[in-house]
């Protein structure tokens, strides 16, 4: 017959007893992780919870002034507007905390092992397939270990969202680092610089503008990972996309799901402004 | 003069273990057998040669004949897998990690094709770099690299950002951000090869300027023969990882080494390279101010001339005298400074040939040739200046001199 024969190769149960002996060995760092990032986001939300209204709005607005236009500015700051009269203003506090979190922390941990890739072709080859596979994977799979690791909250849901997110900054870092002209590097080699140097002085800045294009994507990836990380608990506008699913409440999905637009619109738009900034070499 | 850099038996190869190949290149195998036998690529063969103190010397060849390989051992962005590179006694090719950086930032700048500047620094701050890895104050440093823009004339732009400034502009940068660190050695890489040509003229110009006034061992690549001639004191030949020849551009064009180098120096232009000196021929007839007349008729039909140079006792000269002049004073009794005529021209021994054809061409008599100290060392026909701007050896014959 065509049936598969009676072979069952139980790899899950390898990563499952793998993710138990993490659980039981490792138990301080996860809850080293688990403080450091909890306190990271009620720090930031609180932060932006406090800020007055028209605050933020304001804010909003010259950061799209600087980085884009005064057309932008304005546009932004009435979409910000437009999410708090759909009554989402908490939730996309919470929401941006969330992010902006994860993206810290994506970039404290993906920028220097980015440069380490660029810099050590071993650790390059290693990397370079878990990388690949931290992206196709499907993200729900991440939510497991992060319950199991964090339980339900937003730590999980940044957990999640760092799996997923890390991988564009640490390969533009790399391709970045790795791109910087090589007559530049002679250069600076000639005059007798030392390796910190070379790397402060000359590859990271010249890396810039393509590190802040990984940073962009970066961020668009973690948003992206708003609804997902809702069903491991994060509070915020993908908990309301994930209400209005649940009770089919098609105005509130709408109005959450055009927030989370309104705000991938203004992220992406104010961090590649920034990156095109780092572009014309001015910094 | 004395010696500055001396390298000796130098090869670059490149490949997985590129010191098995060492043997060979010893053997005397060529590059293609290398590369057919192991697989190595040589970039350098087996270089020799001396630079002095002080000199403009200058390594040509065409794109993969090793020169730019070969530069970059002077430095160590290349290390050299075989051979010594001593600089002032010393072999840096055995410097430690510290030694190196040390060369490097006190002994040895490069200039680059591409100019290598730092797109996020402004003009100053690139000037800067080079001092500021060494740890020079910043009131110092900045000092220094202002007067280092003014050399290069970039006075007023040292805000700006280099992608702001041309082709022209950037490499002054360049070479200021070289001079800055106020090397004993300038290395540069093709460094006006990506200009345009009339930037490029006024660069070179600009360059041996500064090397006047700065006195710097320069290293220069170039793959312009033109180039290569008009700044070189000596020039190194190279083709595919061979140093061919070395000398001075007149050795190089009197007598090429080779098939290879007579191809390339070709379409030379001559006239820029050669001086008064090699195409003059010594003055075989010439009449004293104390000799007569008779003695200056006589020496013009010796030799078959029809006008003869007078010089003092110091050989500088006097007047010259025509045949018929002369005949006609001696019908009328006059003297031979009576006759004298002022209407000749005199130059130098080091003009290039392009500047006398004027002369040449505007004198009615020969021209004379002084040394520098003002004497009669020869004379230049103008068939001489003609003779000096073909390959063909000059024929000295008197049967011109008439």
């Amino acid at each position: 017959m065509g049936s598969f024969p009676e072979i069952r190769t139980n790899l899950g149960d390898y990563v499952k007893q793998f993710v138990d002996f993490l659980d039981t060995t490792l138990e301080g760092l996860f809850e080293f992780i688990f403080f450091i990032s909890s306190r990271t986001i009620n720090f930031i939300d609180d932060v932006l919870v406090t800020l007055p209204w028209w605050s933020f709005i304001l804010l909003i607005f010259l950061l799209g002034w600087y980085f884009k236009s005064i057309f932008a500015g304005i546009l932004y700051g009435f979409f910000v507007f437009l999410i708090g009269s759909f009554g989402l203003w908490e939730d996309m506090m919470t929401t941006i905390a969330i992010i902006l979190a994860a993206v810290i922390i994506c970039l404290i941990i993906g920028i220097p092992v980015g440069i380490w890739m660029a810099f050590n072709k071993g650790f390059s080859n290693v990397m370079r397939p878990l990388l690949d596979a931290m992206q196709t994977m499907p993200s729900f799979v991440y939510l497991i270990p992060a319950i199991f690791f964090f339980g339900l909250g937003n730590v999980s849901a940044i957990f999640a969202t760092l799996i997923y997110a890390l991988p564009p900054v640490i390969r533009l870092t790399e391709l970045a680092i790795r791109g910087v002209d090589k007559e530049v590097i002679e250069s600076a080699q000639s005059f007798g610089s030392s390796r910190g140097q070379m790397l402060r002085k000359v590859q990271l800045p010249q890396a810039m503008p393509t590190i802040m294009a990984g940073v962009n994507q970066t961020t668009m990836m973690a948003l992206a990972m708003v609804v997902i990380a809702s069903m491991v608990g994060a509070k915020g506008l993908g908990e309301q996309v994930l209400v209005s699913i649940n009770r089919i409440d098609i105005a509130l999905g709408f109005e959450a799901g055009i927030s989370i637009v309104f705000l991938a619109i203004i992220i992406d738009r104010i961090t590649n402004g920034i990156a095109a900034k780092f572009q014309r070499g001015i910094n | 003069m004395e010696t500055k850099i001396k390298i000796d038996r130098v090869s670059k190869i490149f490949g997985s273990k590129p010191k098995s190949v060492i043997p060979l290149v010893k053997d005397g195998k060529n590059k293609e057998e290398i590369l057919a036998e192991t697989g190595h690529t040589v970039g350098v063969y087996d270089a020799s040669f001396d630079i002095k103190k002080g000199e403009v010397f200058v390594i040509m060849g065409l794109s993969g004949s090793g020169k730019s390989t070969l530069i970059r051992c002077f430095n160590l962005l290349n290390k050299p897998t075989d051979g010594s590179i001593v600089i002032d006694g010393i072999d840096i090719t055995k410097s430690n990690k510290q030694e190196l950086k040390k060369i490097r930032q006190e002994k040895i700048a490069m200039v680059f094709q591409h100019f290598g500047l730092f797109s996020h620094r402004t003009i100053l701050a690139n000037v800067e770099y080079g001092l500021e890895i060494r740890g020079v104050s910043k009131e110092e440093r900045r000092a220094i690299a202002m007067k280092n823009i003014e050399i290069v004339g970039l006075k007023g732009y040292e805000e700006k950002y280099p992608d702001e400034l041309s082709g022209g502009m950037q490499q002054r940068v360049g070479l200021a951000r070289a001079l800055a660190n106020d090397p004993d050695i300038l290395l540069m890489d093709e460094p006006f090869s990506a200009l345009d040509p009339l930037i490029r003229r006024e660069m070179q110009l600009e360059l041996l300027d500064i090397q006047e006034r700065l006195q710097k061992t320069i290293i220069f690549i170039t793959h312009d023969v033109n180039e290569a001639f008009k700044l070189g004191d000596r020039v190194a030949v190279m083709k595919d990882g061979h140093v061919v020849q070395v000398g001075t551009p007149e050795e190089i064009i009197e007598e090429p080494a080779n098939e290879y180098i007579s191809e390339f120096i070709k379409d030379i232009d001559r006239s820029k390279v050669f001086q008064a000196d090699h195409v003059m021929i010594k003055p075989n007839a010439l009449v004293s101010l104390k000799d007569g007349l008779n003695v200056a008729i006589k020496e013009m039909e010796d030799n078959g001339i029809s006008s003869v140079y007078v010089v003092d006792r110091g050989r500088h000269v006097q007047g010259i005298v025509t045949i018929d002049d002369a005949i006609q004073a001696k019908k009328d009794k006059k003297k031979l400074t009576d006759i004298l005529r002022s209407d000749y021209a005199v130059v130098q021994r080091d003009e290039y040939i392009h500047e006398l054809i004027p002369k040449a061409l505007e004198s009615k008599y020969p021209l004379a040739v002084e040394n520098e100290e003002g004497k009669l060392v020869g004379f230049i026909l103008r068939v001489h200046v003609l003779s000096g701007l073909v390959s063909e050896d000059i024929v000295e014959s008197e049967q011109y001199y008439s």
